[in-house]
């Protein structure tokens, strides 16, 4: 279960009224080639002998968050001059200076029984200034990644002034054995891959979990009964639901609407697939496409208003934009190939897709006009991607080729840049991510 | 697959049990033939086996349960109309069976494109059992998409045997 954690503000630390000499430290993320932000982080002081391991394990799980995502690079700690950082020493910005540290973050952890408190802070070391007050985390010990990544959240927010994505949760598809015997089960796992929780066992098929706004349900396809059928899942006490009911009604694709209430989905009638828009309370459906041709794997704009979707309407998959409320849809995809499984940013000002070209699949990202469009990764087979909360980073399943393929989980940043695998064991694919947690 | 296997099965494990249950002729060999044992039953030789007409083991493996398509496509080839004829006029015979009709796609593609393209195949088929004769409530649809592949090299020579719809035969009686 998550513990849930308190943040409170420290009460204002020192003055650290010097002044900025060349304005104040802020990375901002663009398109262009980033030199990476060189920051240093003394490991974070032990503020009694029971927290020493979490005060060591926490520093690196909050320099693997900030240099993960390629904006940030750490300066070993062999580099430093100012070995003594304790927490409420001022600190020595010409030491810092000396090897070009532009950032530092200071801590301290104590334990007490389950109990663990975890403090920052953040300095702008050219500045020679604090960089917003000091925060607190509190909690239980066996949480302590999450305060870590909420340290390394509130780290990056304040120096890009953009909303991070660390202390976050995917939901994805556990894959075991062989291609041609698959095992599929929901499973959740941190951002970074580390507590894995199953949610179904392997019975039945289960497909493309999707995250509730608020991460407190998922919805997904199920061939439980032989038939796609969506169904919804508590994440806290696991217990499921099928969504639809009527006898023969067969549905996949599903997401919520942005409020949580509805839930958009695709449904097949003996050989067409048409989008259909459902309420969740009262069940009522409502059909959205009335083409014969396949429609599916809608995603809702932000503001609720638009639907993005594939269609093979012209005769090979390609996306379109229509209204919420269903009616006249705009083609957007234009390029070479064929593309699908658009998912619309939370910013809104983009749409993810994959595409599949000459053989080959990619992940790229359009503008909601289908202009500037651009491709971050190429292989046998990547495909589906989802959001990081703040609309940076795009997670996707790659699939490798042959007999033995299998498949994984990777990340990339919506510039193309920092393509990494996420650590699970064993195959994944499906990722949803959910949101900042609380 | 799975169903179609499982199907297979169960007829197999009632064959031997009619055939074995020792109070269908009255007890042990006294039913006057004149063999000490039992001999053990061959399943192919058995009556609902493969050699039996009327067996789904016989629908399988002789008239053809699977029609294959060509890329992102669902319509039927020649031979595949072929092969539905086979399956129209044997499930006219068959009266008491339903039958599911399996789509599937190859892993050129992504997942839910797949599934609609998979219900296209199987709907292909089924209207094509239909406009043989077949009553339409004895057939049901659905699909798989890309997600049960019977060959798993990444080559044509198994995506041709994973563009299919499979018609599984149902154990379920209609009355």
């Amino acid at each position: 279960m998550l513990k849930r954690l308190m943040v409170v503000m420290l009460a204002v630390l020192l003055g650290g009224s010097a002044m900025a000499q060349s304005g104040p430290l802020r990375l901002t993320i663009t398109d262009g080639v980033i030199e990476p932000l060189p920051y240093a982080l003394p490991t974070f002081q032990a503020e009694n002998t029971e927290a020493t391991q979490v005060a060591n394990d926490l520093s690196r799980l909050v320099a693997k968050d900030l240099s993960g995502t390629g904006l940030f690079r750490e300066i070993p700690s062999s580099a430093f001059i100012s070995q003594n950082s304790a927490f409420t020493q001022s600190v020595a910005y010409p030491d810092w200076r000396a090897i070009n540290a532009q950032a530092l973050i200071t801590g301290a952890v104590t334990v007490s029984g389950n109990q663990l408190i975890v403090k920052f802070r953040l300095f702008d070391v050219f500045s020679g200034a604090e960089m917003g007050g000091g925060l607190q985390f509190a909690g239980t010990v066996d949480g302590w990644r999450r305060m870590g990544h909420k340290v390394a959240d509130a780290v990056y927010s304040r120096i890009t002034g953009e909303g991070g994505y660390f202390d976050s949760r995917v939901v994805y598809v556990a894959e075991s054995g062989p291609k041609d015997q698959r095992q599929k089960r929901l499973a959740v796992m941190d951002y970074d891959g580390a507590n894995v929780q199953f949610l179904t066992d392997s019975a039945a098929l289960v497909l493309a979990p999707r995250f509730s706004p608020t991460g407190d349900r998922v919805l997904y396809t199920s061939f439980e009964s032989g038939f796609p059928r969506i169904n919804i899942l508590d994440v806290a006490s696991v217990g499921r639901r099928q969504l639809t009911t009527a006898p023969g009604e067969m549905a996949f694709s599903p997401r919520f609407s942005r409020d949580g209430s509805q839930v958009i989905y695709s449904l097949a009638n003996g050989g067409n697939t048409d989008i259909y828009r459902s309420d969740l309370n009262s069940g009522a459906a409502i059909r959205l496409t009335e083409a014969p041709s396949i429609e599916t794997a809608p995603s809702l704009s932000p503001d609720g208003s638009q639907i993005v979707f594939e269609s093979d309407r012209s005769g090979t998959q390609q996306l379109y934009i229509m209204s919420a409320n269903g009616g006249d849809a705009r083609r957007i995809s234009f390029g070479d190939g064929r593309y699908g499984t658009p998912v619309w940013s939370p910013r809104g000002d983009l749409i993810a897709f994959t595409k599949q070209n000459a053989g080959r699949f990619h992940i790229g990202v359009m503008r909601t006009d289908g202009s500037e469009e651009r491709l971050l990764t190429a292989s046998f087979l990547d495909e589906g991607p989802t959001w990081s909360p703040n609309g940076r980073v795009l997670m996707f399943m790659r699939e490798t080729q042959g007999a033995v393929g299998t498949s994984s989980l990777y990340s990339v940043d919506i510039s193309g840049r920092n393509l990494q695998p996420v650590a699970i064991n064993g195959g994944a694919s499906d990722p949803s991510w959910g949101p900042l947690q609380p | 697959m799975n169903i179609l296997t499982k199907v297979a099965v169960i007829g197999l494990v009632l064959t031997t049990a009619a055939c074995t249950r020792p109070d269908r002729f009255g007890a042990g060999a006294g039913d006057g033939v004149n063999t000490g044992s039992i001999a053990p039953i061959d399943p192919n030789a058995a009556m609902t086996g493969a050699n039996d007409p009327k067996s789904p083991l016989y629908f399988n493996q002789t008239i053809g349960d699977r029609v294959l398509f060509q890329v992102d496509t669902s319509t039927l080839t020649d031979q595949g109309k072929a092969i539905l004829n086979g399956q129209a006029s044997w499930l006219q015979t068959n009266s008491d069976y339903l039958a599911i009709i399996e789509g599937h796609a190859d892993e050129q593609g992504t997942r839910e494109y797949n599934i609609g393209l998979g219900f296209r195949r199987a709907n292909a088929v089924r209207e094509y059992l239909v406009s043989q004769g077949v009553p339409a409530n004895r057939l049901r649809v659905t699909s798989y998409g890309k997600e049960r592949p019977i060959q798993v090299c990444s080559a044509e020579s198994c995506y041709a045997q994973n563009r299919r719809a499979v018609t599984v035969i149902s154990i379920a009686s209609l009355s």
